[in-house]
């Protein structure tokens, strides 16, 4: 190779292209490589420090939950042509996931009653993030006005990159676990570009969205249109968006119908494992009017030269690759494998099973929820209808309660304070609730729960 | 010498069809049949348009909790009148309708994928066996950190092993793909600058660089300034120096850049971007050709993103998922977006326990906050750190020197007469780990487009290189091969671009209609974006 190259050595090669002033003078400072059976040992011994969902009867949800995921996703996206394709930059070899993308903005589209979905974001929280962006594209005005229901992670990567593109943040409190409808409305005014609020909202709340939505708009319609933007946006009312949980959308009513112009989400609960966090994908649907500053992938229909139907990836001219600096986002490589697992999932689930299994959650999250309230020391946070989530108010210290918990092999959900910060959340605990949750587990639950609780009290009284 | 190979042509089904008019075509959108091949056949139909009213794959559990009238729990005014229009299918009409798509895709397991700055490298099968154990794919991200160290101890490994291939000693590995690495990046540099006191409204970006430099400067607020190339490959020294001012605030490069040149100025321009105060980023796409022989914090870069799904063997998936950590120097790691996993010795008996670092309720926090929910892509943190456990040090560098190794075997067999007159070089004689060829002489002397020699790669079992990208080189074809490939594959792609330089020589249209053989031929992506069908009509 050497030879046909036309160089004496491979270390030839980099001294003619390398200033030797920046070339590493020792080996990297690395471990030394590892047979294959042996990194297959570390790797299953670092897992085996995890406790994972396999592991205790766990409650944790907050963002990302222990749904079951079915065995042909395993197999489906293990496959080669799934795992290890690029980008299909060339249509002609990759018909098959750009059909799946395809499908699965269909899957979208029906799941949140919006005409417009991209083949997917990154995730839930850097997804609502876009969505103040494509706002602030759509229109030019500075505003965002979210609801402090957002998951908190949203609201600081929010804050994070609207600090990026110019925008201010006004945050709208809670009253009775929901949105303030009173300080929603004041907050929204004529220079407001987004209107942003979580359904159901962080706390497990049920929203009402349709009211919210329809404040928003209202809230600007006497006032005077917006300035505009140089980027020729078009002033007015504010877009409305909605970060929403996809897996209850088969009871819940979509956000297309309920006035949202913009759909949001973190798409994990839809055949995704928890995964510490990531991979997963984000959700991004929108009326049609937002299509040409859509952020990510879209795939289009259309046909070949001999007038077979076929897919290529379309609206490019929207794309960074494209566009440069002019792009409508600078996303590259998103999430087409998770949102693979995200669309056959809804096609196991099906047209009913996202039905029942939205109602069995419903059903169970709800006896959860009277069944833990009614032990000593413990209170509903809210009244507010919930659906797969629910906040409980602890008479006794989180951190400590959870610790009992674990100790008899129970993780009984998340600690609000520590995940918001919020001094009005001290005493919150977060309980998720899946199909994976029986009554039996939530049984158990109350029984550790009570006792852990009871026993935090105790202690807390002086001898 | 017969310019045509006549038996691969004669085999080829897609090409009488196209050589009798009409004999492929079908208005009406329906199969073709006359010389199609068993895919071509097949119609596209999607799920949606598959199955039947109560077919369905799923049971749900039963209901085991006392039945409650549920318009009581969910008020009617909340509730969805209509179920979605999901697919009505059973499970093994799923499997076969996503079995049978997936034979419509190519990959990389399946042949050569020289996608230039793209880094299509095998992806071992130990990483998805390491990440599918229940102790990470199950773990739950607000698991408490006492109860998930070994996820904790995997991510300081990983970070500090990031740490010295970038040269670099901070690293959060938040970001999602490698564009978010660059906009974290971008922000940590607005976060420095206005620490200082400073607003700095531009950054520099050479023509060369990836479209997601551009875009991220824009999406971070700030203007974006074009630099130059010279005659070499690298950086206008001339126009960096005149357009390096005290408004700059960030100049984002690739070394090796896109052509695939390594920039001999680089200390240079580290000193001219410092020298205005402005900090230097590192887009690491093209890390894959420097591992353990150059880095970039030893280059004199203040921000790297890593792509953990090129360099480190994420699979691409077909578009993500990705990961795009970040390492940062000294004076931009206070800045680094939260959360950051620390280690510390106060274990029992001085053992190493791993925590994460929110910096909420640090004093004088300066982290530009999150940039994503919970702690990044931690599937993708598994898969490359298993990669590196494999590699180890000195294999990371065999890594790079065979991706280099490989890239300039390429480059040299398409040297060779009847090749290199069509297909020149753009810039320089070496290469790093990829090379940009201009189809510009092929066009005007064989009448054949780069997109033309593309689609013919398809019927020879390749995946094309990246074609018409970076933009200053006429008709371009960037290619990169990797370190994975054996000698014989190259050798293969490289006859086959000349056989069908023979074969445009003799007959341009075959190319011009290329490619015959794949489930469609060339596609109307016109139509698609000016009347956008972008969902199954239900």
């Amino acid at each position: 190779m050497l030879a046909e190259i036309g160089v004496g050595s491979l270390q030839e090669i980099f001294d003619r292209q390398i200033p030797e002033a920046v070339r590493l003078d020792r080996p990297l400072a690395l471990p030394d490589g590892l047979p294959e059976q042996d990194v297959y040992e570390h790797l299953r011994s670092l897992a085996a420090r995890n406790t994972s969902a396999e592991d205790e009867i766990s409650f944790l949800g907050a963002g990302m939950y222990d749904h079951y995921v079915p065995a042909l996703i395993d197999m489906l996206t293990e496959r080669s042509e799934f795992l290890t394709p690029y980008t299909p930059y060339q249509p002609e070899i990759s018909q098959g996931g750009l059909q799946v993308m395809f499908e699965y903005q269909t899957a979208i589209s029906e799941l949140t009653g919006l005409p417009a979905s991209n083949a997917s974001a990154y995730e839930g929280p850097s997804a609502v993030a876009a969505a103040g962006y494509l706002a602030k594209l759509h229109n030019g005005l500075r505003r965002l006005v979210i609801s402090a229901g957002l998951h908190p992670h949203s609201i600081q990567t929010l804050r994070t990159t609207a600090h990026g593109y110019g925008m201010d943040v006004v945050e709208v409190p809670l009253r009775d676990g929901v949105t303030d409808p009173d300080a929603w409305a004041q907050a929204i005014d004529a220079d407001t570009s987004a209107a942003i609020f979580a359904q159901p909202n962080f706390y497990g709340a049920v929203e009402d969205a349709a009211a919210l939505s329809a404040a928003a708009k209202a809230a600007t319609s006497a006032a005077p249109a917006g300035n505009g933007s140089e980027r020729g946006g078009a002033g007015g009312a504010p877009v409305v968006v909605a970060q929403v949980d996809p897996i209850v959308l088969g009871v819940l009513a979509p956000p297309g119908e309920c006035g949202v112009d913009v759909a949001v989400g973190e798409g994990q609960a839809l055949g995704n494992r928890l995964d510490f966090g990531g991979p997963s994908f984000g959700l991004f649907a929108a009326r049609d009017e937002y299509l040409r500053r859509m952020p990510g992938r879209i795939a289009g229909e259309t046909v070949d030269v001999d007038g077979r139907r076929g897919f290529v990836l379309t609206l490019q001219t929207r794309e960074q690759h494209i566009r440069r600096e002019k792009a409508t986002s600078n996303i590259c490589t998103a999430q087409a494998l998770n949102a693979l697992a995200g669309v056959v999932y809804l096609t196991w689930l099906g047209r009913r099973g996202i039905v029942e299994l939205g109602e069995l959650l419903l059903a169970r999250t709800n006896y959860a929820r009277e069944t833990l309230a009614r032990l000593d020391g413990v209170e509903k946070l809210h009244d507010q209808p919930v659906i797969r989530e629910f906040a409980l108010r602890l008479d006794a210290d989180v951190g400590s309660v959870r610790r009992r918990c674990a100790a008899q092999g129970v993780n009984p959900g998340v600690d609000l304070q520590a995940l918001t910060g919020r001094a009005e959340d001290r005493g919150g605990l977060l309980v998720a609730i899946t199909e994976r949750r029986s009554r039996e587990h939530i049984d158990r639950l109350a029984d550790v729960l009570g006792a852990a609780v009871a026993a935090e009290r105790r202690a807390a009284v002086p001898a | 010498m017969s310019a045509l190979d006549e038996s691969r042509l004669h085999s080829d089904p897609g090409i009488d069809a196209h050589r009798q008019p009409g004999g492929a075509r079908s208005g009406d959108g329906a199969p073709a049949a006359a010389g199609a091949t068993p895919l071509q056949r097949e119609h596209a139909t999607t799920i949606f348009q598959k199955g039947a009213p109560g077919r369905r794959a799923f049971t749900c559990p039963a209901l085991d909790v006392p039945a409650v009238d549920s318009g009581k729990l969910l008020p009617e005014r909340f509730r969805r009148a209509e179920p979605p229009r999901l697919p009505e299918v059973s499970e093994p009409e799923i499997v076969r309708h996503y079995v049978g798509l997936s034979k419509r895709n190519f990959d990389l397991d399946s042949g050569f994928y020289p996608l230039g700055s793209c880094t299509m490298k095998h992806n071992p099968r130990l990483h998805e066996r390491a990440a599918a154990l229940s102790g990470h794919a199950r773990l739950h991200p607000l698991q408490d950190p006492e109860r998930a160290q070994g996820a904790l101890e995997l991510m300081w490994n990983l970070q500090a092993a990031l740490a010295e291939i970038a040269g670099l000693p901070h690293v959060s590995l938040q970001p999602s793909a490698g564009s978010h690495g660059e906009l974290a990046g971008v922000l940590l540099t607005r976060a420095y600058h206005e620490d200082r006191g400073q607003t700095r409204h531009k950054v520099l970006t050479p023509d060369t660089s990836h479209g997601t430099n551009p875009a991220t400067v824009t999406m971070a607020g700030l203007e974006v300034v074009k630099l130059a190339t010279n005659e070499s490959g690298g950086i206008d020294i001339e126009d960096l120096k005149a357009k390096a001012d005290e408004d700059v605030a960030c100049l984002m490069l690739t070394n090796p850049n896109t052509l695939g040149i390594f920039d001999e100025n680089i200390l240079q321009i580290a000193e001219i971007v410092h020298g205005v105060g402005a900090t230097l980023y590192y887009d690491g796409a093209n890390l894959n050709a420097v591992m353990g022989i150059s880095r970039p914090g030893d280059m004199g870069f203040d921000i790297v993103h890593f792509n953990l799904h090129k360099s480190f063997t994420q699979p691409h998936g077909g578009g993500g998922p990705g990961s795009g950590p970040i390492a940062v120097s000294e004076r931009i790691a206070p800045f680094l977006p939260v959360p950051v996993v620390e280690r510390s010795d106060d274990g029992p008996g001085g053992a190493p326990t791993f925590d994460l670092d929110h910096g909420r309720g640090r004093v004088g926090s300066k982290s530009i906050g999150r940039v994503r929910g919970f702690h990044g892509n931690y599937g993708c943190f598994v898969r490359a750190y298993a990669y590196i456990r494999s590699l180890g040090g000195d294999g990371l560098l065999d890594a790079s020197q065979n991706a280099v190794l490989n890239a300039n075997y390429l480059l040299a067999r398409l040297k060779r007469k009847g090749v290199a007159e069509q297909l020149p070089l753009a810039y320089g004689e070496l290469c790093m780990h990829e090379f940009v060829l201009s189809g510009g002489p092929m066009k005007r002397a064989l009448k054949i487009k780069t997109l033309d020699l593309a689609k013919r790669l398809l019927d020879h079992g390749f995946h094309p290189p990246t074609v018409y990208f970076p933009l200053l080189v006429d008709e371009a074809l960037m290619v990169e091969p990797t370190e994975t490939e054996t000698r014989e594959t190259l050798d293969a792609f490289a006859e086959a671009v000349a056989e069908i330089l023979r074969e445009a020589a003799a007959d341009p249209e075959i190319a011009a209609n290329a490619p015959y053989t794949t489930p469609v031929r060339r596609l109307d992506e016109v139509t698609a974006a000016k009347r956008p069908v972008i969902r199954q009509a239900m």
